[in-house]
């Protein structure tokens, strides 16, 4: 980078307890040459056995940003193989440790200092706990003698995380707080994934101890139940095979469980339809003859007839989300369920499971597999299938004399990259143009923020996915101009770590979607829906370092994609896309999926 | 700027639609009978590592999902280090099934199980009252076992213990002489007899568990 001189930062600490003055460790002249496979050297401190605890845990990168009461660990951090990467944003160190949980199956790591540090990232969990994304959060925390006295960058972490995390702790213990590390990276990965903290007093990191961390084990009362009830996958196999009419909805958590590989066998052997649902996507490979796509809101016309016309629905890993049931009422009205999930609660929780199937996807679909003798007699549903996918086909009009439309945008950037490219994307229509016209095949290829809907997810989660993806994977964020504009500051980050990563900005200087459901619910009235301006985003690429491209015809669209996913290192494609495009098929929410609306004035 | 056109494809009333429907519950329900889930009252105990903010997370978690809770108990066992929570809640049955796996995933959660509907169910109650009329206050005082916990010239404090009925009974009973103050514990219950308080919910114990039947509570002492 530069060769200016780092700016004087004020010191933040008011409360700083510089007591604890450490002495070198005695091995470490030697260290210096040290490789991964040296022994290594023993811990002396709190902050080092946090270290030491993610190491242990292979743990590769971190996302984080520094301040007063994290330096101790950061400090720990400056001798470590762990590639930590500064952001401009704890928000962004969040959504970058998500995505990266989502592309590699291993839990991302995230840092942040206490009180703002900590809120900052809360975003970020709160996106991970609605996905059940892998993902550990370690806060500084002030010294505990100072907790719950309002002290200088006091927030009650634990407090405002409980609801947004699987489980959080206040680690009070210098000798216990290296193995909560290992404990909450357990726990963020094993049986249902999701966020856990680790809320870290400076006293406690600063403090002296040669205390080890426990390998990462979850604690007793932890139970996690592999294989289901064979009572249960006997009913639920009679089911499958006495079918005429299923459907198997796949949701995330057969990419998280590692099932694609079997639900796709069982699919296919049985010739079964697969309706995927939006984090599904990826389970199952979209160009097959059996695929039908996403279902729910904005998922195809096919996956919402095959949806509300099966029989049965062999559901795995899908909470059965509001966005993808629309009503209750008129979700698979004729369906039984046959509901595999590894955590019990989502068993019947909005939808009544007749075969509740409680484990491991992997397992629990093997399990039925082996159950299933005979394929269901389906030949008129899968032609009733194929039929619905030329009746409800998104094939979109694209007229020479009009903006560009956004659809096209998406299939171009397809074209462009491999099938293993990696996707991120914001929150908002072109979200939706993302998952509808990119066709995936494979998963952990598809990274988006479903469950919480938070815009500005796509650059930092850009940034997660590119340290998890292979080098011979794209990474493409398919942002929107709004969703841009609340995390570009990542981009210095881009440039700093020289990262290959595309971002197209699908640019309608709109809120868009918010636009649309005015134009459907609110008689038009764009209430703070219309940008009307919007910065350059390729210059303001520039600015940063990345390489700015824009397109405003037809015509630039290949070229364009080609020199930016050429260019090596980030890369920003300011797309003027039509304003007035809408996201089609829809079931407005609380809607019957079978009436999904093609155009508004079926809203 | 043109008004996009949509997607084309037949419109929603010239598809089939399906015979079926589904209750709020997402139950599949006959569409001729309405089928409900009526809430009912019923007593949960959970056994929970006794460290600070197990009770925080319960009631957390009671308020985020909009349980309906009727009172929270909480106190040390014979264990070291465990405690047990006792909850009086009301919700239908497919309520009832979620607040009992929600509970279960709480990480401190050891074991949490819905009590029998004969379970042993007691209350405390400190009932303070005018004492302008001591023989009377007295004698409504023993109908109900009543203790005498303290009197002054002007007030009584009586302690009654028993079923949530009985203390109600006997709080409006009272309530003749003039309440100044009432305080009660909320419900703490144990299973009868040999069977455990403490045994974990059996996993999804029939497909059909949301439906099943469940008899009403009888009334303790
Ligand atoms: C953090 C956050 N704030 C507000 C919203 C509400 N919201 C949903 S979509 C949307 C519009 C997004 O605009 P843009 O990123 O330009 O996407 P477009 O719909 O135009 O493609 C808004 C404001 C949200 N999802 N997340
Ligand atoms: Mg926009």
């Amino acid at each position: 980078m530069s060769e200016r001189a780092p700016p004087v930062t004020a010191t933040e600490e008011q409360h700083d307890d510089q007591e604890t003055t450490r002495e070198e460790p005695p091995e470490s002249a030697a260290t210096e040459e040290s490789t991964t496979d040296a022994e290594p050297t023993p811990v002396t401190t709190g902050a080092e056995s946090v270290v030491r605890a993610l190491e242990n845990a292979g743990v590769e990168h971190a996302f984080g940003v520094q301040g007063g009461a994290i330096m101790p660990v950061y400090d720990a951090l400056y001798d470590s193989e762990i590639h930590h990467v500064t952001m401009a944003h704890e928000q962004g160190a969040s959504h970058a440790a998500d995505a990266y949980g989502i592309v590699s199956g291993e839990p991302g790591i995230c840092l942040a200092t206490s009180g703002p540090g900590a809120t900052n990232l809360v975003t970020g969990l709160a996106d991970a706990d609605m996905d059940s994304d892998p993902v550990v959060a370690l806060t500084g925390q002030v010294p505990t003698e100072f907790v719950g006295n309002d002290a200088f960058q006091e927030t009650d972490t634990t407090g405002v995380t409980m609801p947004v995390t699987k489980t959080n702790t206040f680690s009070s213990e210098p000798d216990r707080v290296g193995t909560d590390v290992s404990e909450a990276f357990a726990l963020a990965s094993e049986g249902r994934p999701g966020p856990t903290l680790v809320d870290l007093p400076k006293d406690v990191t600063n403090a002296e101890t040669d205390r080890e961390p426990d390998e990462p084990r979850t604690p007793d009362t932890y139970e996690v139940q592999q294989r289901a009830d064979p009572e249960f996958v006997d009913a639920a196999a009679e089911r499958v095979e006495g079918s005429q009419r299923p459907v198997m909805l796949l949701g995330g958590g057969v990419i998280k469980a590692e099932a694609s590989e079997v639900c796709r066998e069982f699919a296919i052997e049985h010739e079964i339809p697969v309706v995927t649902t939006m984090p599904g996507i990826g389970a199952f490979p979209e160009d097959h003859e059996l695929s039908m796509e996403m279902a729910g809101m904005h998922g195809t016309g096919y996956a919402n007839m095959a949806v509300t016309h099966c029989d049965t629905m062999i559901a795995v890993g899908t909470r059965f989300d509001d966005r993808l049931t629309g009503g209750i009422e008129t979700f698979a009205p004729d369906a039984e369920i046959i509901h595999v999930d590894i955590d019990p609660a989502e068993i019947s929780k909005n939808i009544h499971a007749d075969y509740p199937l409680v484990g491991d996807a992997d397992t629990v679909v093997s399990q039925l597999a082996e159950a299933v003798e005979e394929s269901p007699q389906a030949t008129k549903w899968r032609a009733q299938c194929q039929q619905w996918k030329s009746d409800y086909s998104m094939a979109y009009e694209a007229p020479e004399d009009e903006p560009i439309k956004p659809q096209f945008v998406v299939e171009a950037l397809d074209e462009a990259t491999s099938d293993r490219a990696v996707v991120t994307t914001g929150v908002g229509q072109h979200q939706m143009w993302a998952c509808q016209y990119w066709t995936y095949t494979e998963p952990r290829t598809w990274v988006s923020s479903h469950g919480l809907g938070a815009m500005g997810y796509g650059l930092p989660a850009a940034i997660g996915a590119r340290f998890a993806a292979d080098d011979d994977q794209e990474v493409v964020c398919i942002d929107g101009d709004g969703s841009f504009l609340m995390t570009l500051q990542g981009l210095s980050v881009a440039v700093r770590e020289n990262l290959d990563i595309t971002v197209a900005v699908l640019n309608n200087e709109y809120i868009g979607m918010v636009r649309q459901w005015q134009d459907a619910f609110f008689d038009g009235r764009h209430s703070a829906s219309d940008y009307g301006w919007m910065p350059e985003f390729d210059t303001l690429a520039e600015a940063f370092g990345a390489e700015g491209f824009r397109i405003d015809d037809y015509d630039e669209v290949a070229d364009t994609i080609d020199a930016a996913l050429a260019y090596d290192g980030p890369s920003v494609i300011d797309v003027h896309i039509d304003p007035q495009a809408n996201v089609y098929p829809m079931v407005p929410s609380g809607g019957d999926n079978g009436q999904f609306a093609l155009t508004e004035d079926q809203l | 700027m043109t008004r996009d056109q949509g997607l084309d494809g037949p419109a929603p009333d010239e598809r089939p639609t399906p015979a079926g429907r589904r209750n709020k519950q997402g139950i599949r329900i006959d569409p001729e009978v309405e089928a409900r889930h009526e809430p009912r009252r019923t007593v949960i105990s959970a056994l929970v590592e006794h460290e600070p903010g197990v009770l925080a997370e319960v009631s957390g978690l009671f308020s985020r999902r909009q349980f309906n809770i009727e009172s929270l108990t909480v106190g040390p066992t014979d264990e070291d280090g465990r405690a047990r929570i006792t909850l009086v809640v009301e919700e239908p049955d497919p309520g009832i099934d979620q607040i009992k796996k929600q509970l279960r995933k709480l990480l401190p959660a050891i074991a949490v199980r819905e009590l029998e509907p004969d379970a042993m169910r007691r209350e405390l109650a400190l009932v303070k009252v005018n004492a302008e009329r001591p023989d009377q206050v007295a004698a409504v005082a023993d109908m109900y076992d009543a203790k005498t916990v303290d009197s002054s010239p002007q007030t009584a404090t009586f302690e009654i213990t028993g079923a949530r009925q009985k203390i109600e009974a006997a709080i409006e009973t009272f309530s003749q002489f003039g309440i100044r103050e009432i305080a009660r514990t909320g419900t703490t219950a144990l299973a009868r007899g040999t069977d455990d308080t403490a045994a974990p919910t059996p996993p999804e114990s029939s497909a059909s568990e949301a439906n099943q039947q469940y008899t009403q509570p009888a009334d303790d002492d």
